[in-house]
């Protein structure tokens, strides 16, 4: 049979392959908003005093790490409204099962990651802030989370692109993403190698974008090893200054 | 003092016989370790109070008691006179109201502690957008005329990545009077400095001095106490050994503790 570059070609520039890409997209940048907002309560609870705000986030993060994403899914599809009659009369669809159930997944791990950025963050950073007489949320949203992101910016990239491609669990409850599209078009034509490196060609370039944009963003942190200093390094290496 | 001229700081403030910060009967303890058994310490208005003392005698502790960002185990912190840290039954107060509270007392660190994502500019501006809710463009210009102050107009828009050590604590000592604080703390400034850049900050606190702010500074700079401290205080041991004018402190102490304590440091 051999490849054909012709259906490749068509296929790639197919609109459909790009409402799939979108959709992928779209599922991991929601339920990565919806993660994070997760994860931060996480992670401050987990930090908290309060023995009951830590027993829950516990309780939460050790559930969710637990049962696999794929499960999560289908109850978030199939269960949920079952328990809850007439939710899908109110617009719930496998976009928003998918995007909501991966959140949920998802901030557990965040939940980690939010937790060990903002304990890297120097203790002494907080203290001064408290010493000026900045209350709590002043001192983590000004001092804190400005540098905590830095550190937790790396990680969640890998989650962020760990997500695009979970997006191809959503499959099982019928959402159109980018693999059930090369899916359904290997269904129609039997044409496995085309439609496969079409779905390669979009992974490949969706997570070249988004590391792209994660280098753009970490040249924003540029406080943290600017020029000058590592120019003042470099000479101090070789002796010309202190 | 006589009762009827009232006297005046270099500033033009009223000085009166309420200390600026008193500390009473202060005791604080890690995991049953007694760092602090007792201690009774106060500063007045316009004095500038060193305190030397071994590592680990409890003198940085009681800067942090003092400037809130601990509760003590038992004992008063009063400044000017009310009791400050505690609701009127003596309680904790929330971390909130502590926050009011701290306001009032400047405290530099060891560290410098400076916000390595703002501008030197910034780092001093951020308590008054913060905290006083200042506009951003008055907060700026007032961040300026302080850094200005200490020397380093120049560097307003530098990171501290970019400044020396030296530099780093200037702006710290900046944004710490930003908030005109009755009373500045100052732990242990130049230990963290390379030997040749002591003298800049020093020089800043001298000046600061000079100009009649209340300062209590935990230090080992013996120079600096003499040349600026009003009076002297060694601790150890979690208490206060002798307190003295520098000339007396360091020239005849009276306590056997002292005489070791300066044999070693001169």
């Amino acid at each position: 049979m051999g490849f054909d570059f012709q259906i490749f070609i068509t296929q790639l520039f197919s609109p459909v392959y790009l409402q799939g890409a979108v959709l992928s997209i779209g599922v991991a940048v929601v339920s990565l908003v919806i993660a994070t907002v997760i994860g931060f309560i996480l992670a401050v609870g987990r930090g908290s005093k309060s023995p009951v705000a830590q027993w829950v986030s516990l309780a939460y993060i050790w559930f969710f790490r637990a049962i696999p994403a794929l499960l999560v899914l289908l109850i978030m599809w199939n269960a949920l409204p079952q328990l809850i009659p007439g939710l899908r009369d109110w617009g719930y669809n496998p976009f928003i099962a998918a995007s909501v159930g991966l959140g949920l997944v998802e901030a557990a791990f965040m939940a980690e990651i939010i937790r060990s950025s903002l304990s890297s963050v120097d203790e002494g950073q907080g203290l001064a802030g408290r010493a000026l007489g900045m209350k709590p949320d002043s001192v983590m949203s000004k001092i804190l989370l400005p540098q905590a992101v830095r550190i937790a910016l790396p990680p969640t990239t890998n989650e962020f692109i760990g997500l695009i491609k979970y997006s191809s669990l959503a499959s099982v409850i019928s959402l159109r993403e980018l693999l059930t599209t090369a899916q359904v078009g290997v269904n129609i034509t039997f044409r496995y190698a085309e439609y496969y490196t079409v779905a390669i060609v979009y992974y490949l370039v969706i997570v070249s974008i988004i590391t792209v944009i994660q280098m753009q963003i970490e040249r924003r942190f540029h406080w943290a090893s600017s020029l000058p200093t590592k120019k003042r390094r470099a000479l101090k290496l070789v002796g010309a200054a202190r | 003092m006589n009762q009827s001229t009232p006297t005046y700081t270099p500033t033009g403030a009223l000085v009166t016989d309420v200390p600026t910060l008193e500390v009473k009967n202060l005791h604080k303890a890690y995991h049953g370790n007694e760092v602090l058994k007792g201690v009774e310490f106060k500063v007045r208005q316009g004095q500038v109070k060193a305190v030397l003392g071994p590592s680990g005698s409890g003198k940085s502790t009681m800067l942090r008691l003092m400037a809130l960002l601990e509760p003590a185990d038992k004992g008063e912190i009063l400044l000017e006179g009310d009791r400050i840290g505690v609701t009127p039954k003596g309680r904790a107060l929330p971390e909130a109201q502590l926050a009011v509270q701290r306001r009032e007392v400047g405290m530099v660190f060891q560290k410098f502690n400076l916000f390595p994502h703002l501008t030197a500019a910034k780092n001093v501006a951020l308590a008054l957008t913060a905290v006083q809710k200042v506009g951003r463009g008055e907060a700026l210009e007032r961040a300026h005329s302080m850094l200005d102050r200490v020397g380093l107009s120049d560097r307003a828009d530098h990171h501290p990545s970019q400044l020396s050590g030296g530099q780093q604590q200037r702006v710290a000592i900046a944004r710490a009077l930003v908030l005109n604080p009755k009373v500045m703390l100052f732990d242990e400034p130049t230990s963290a400095l390379d030997p040749e850049l002591v003298g800049e900050v020093l020089e800043v606190m001298e000046q600061l001095a000079h100009d009649g702010m209340t300062m209590i500074v935990v230090t080992h700079e013996v120079r600096f106490a003499r040349r600026a401290a009003d009076e002297v205080t060694l601790f150890d041991g979690g208490v206060i050994v002798e307190q003295a004018p520098p000339d007396q402190f360091f020239d005849n102490p009276q306590h056997e503790r002292t005489k070791k304590f300066l044999s070693h440091v001169h």
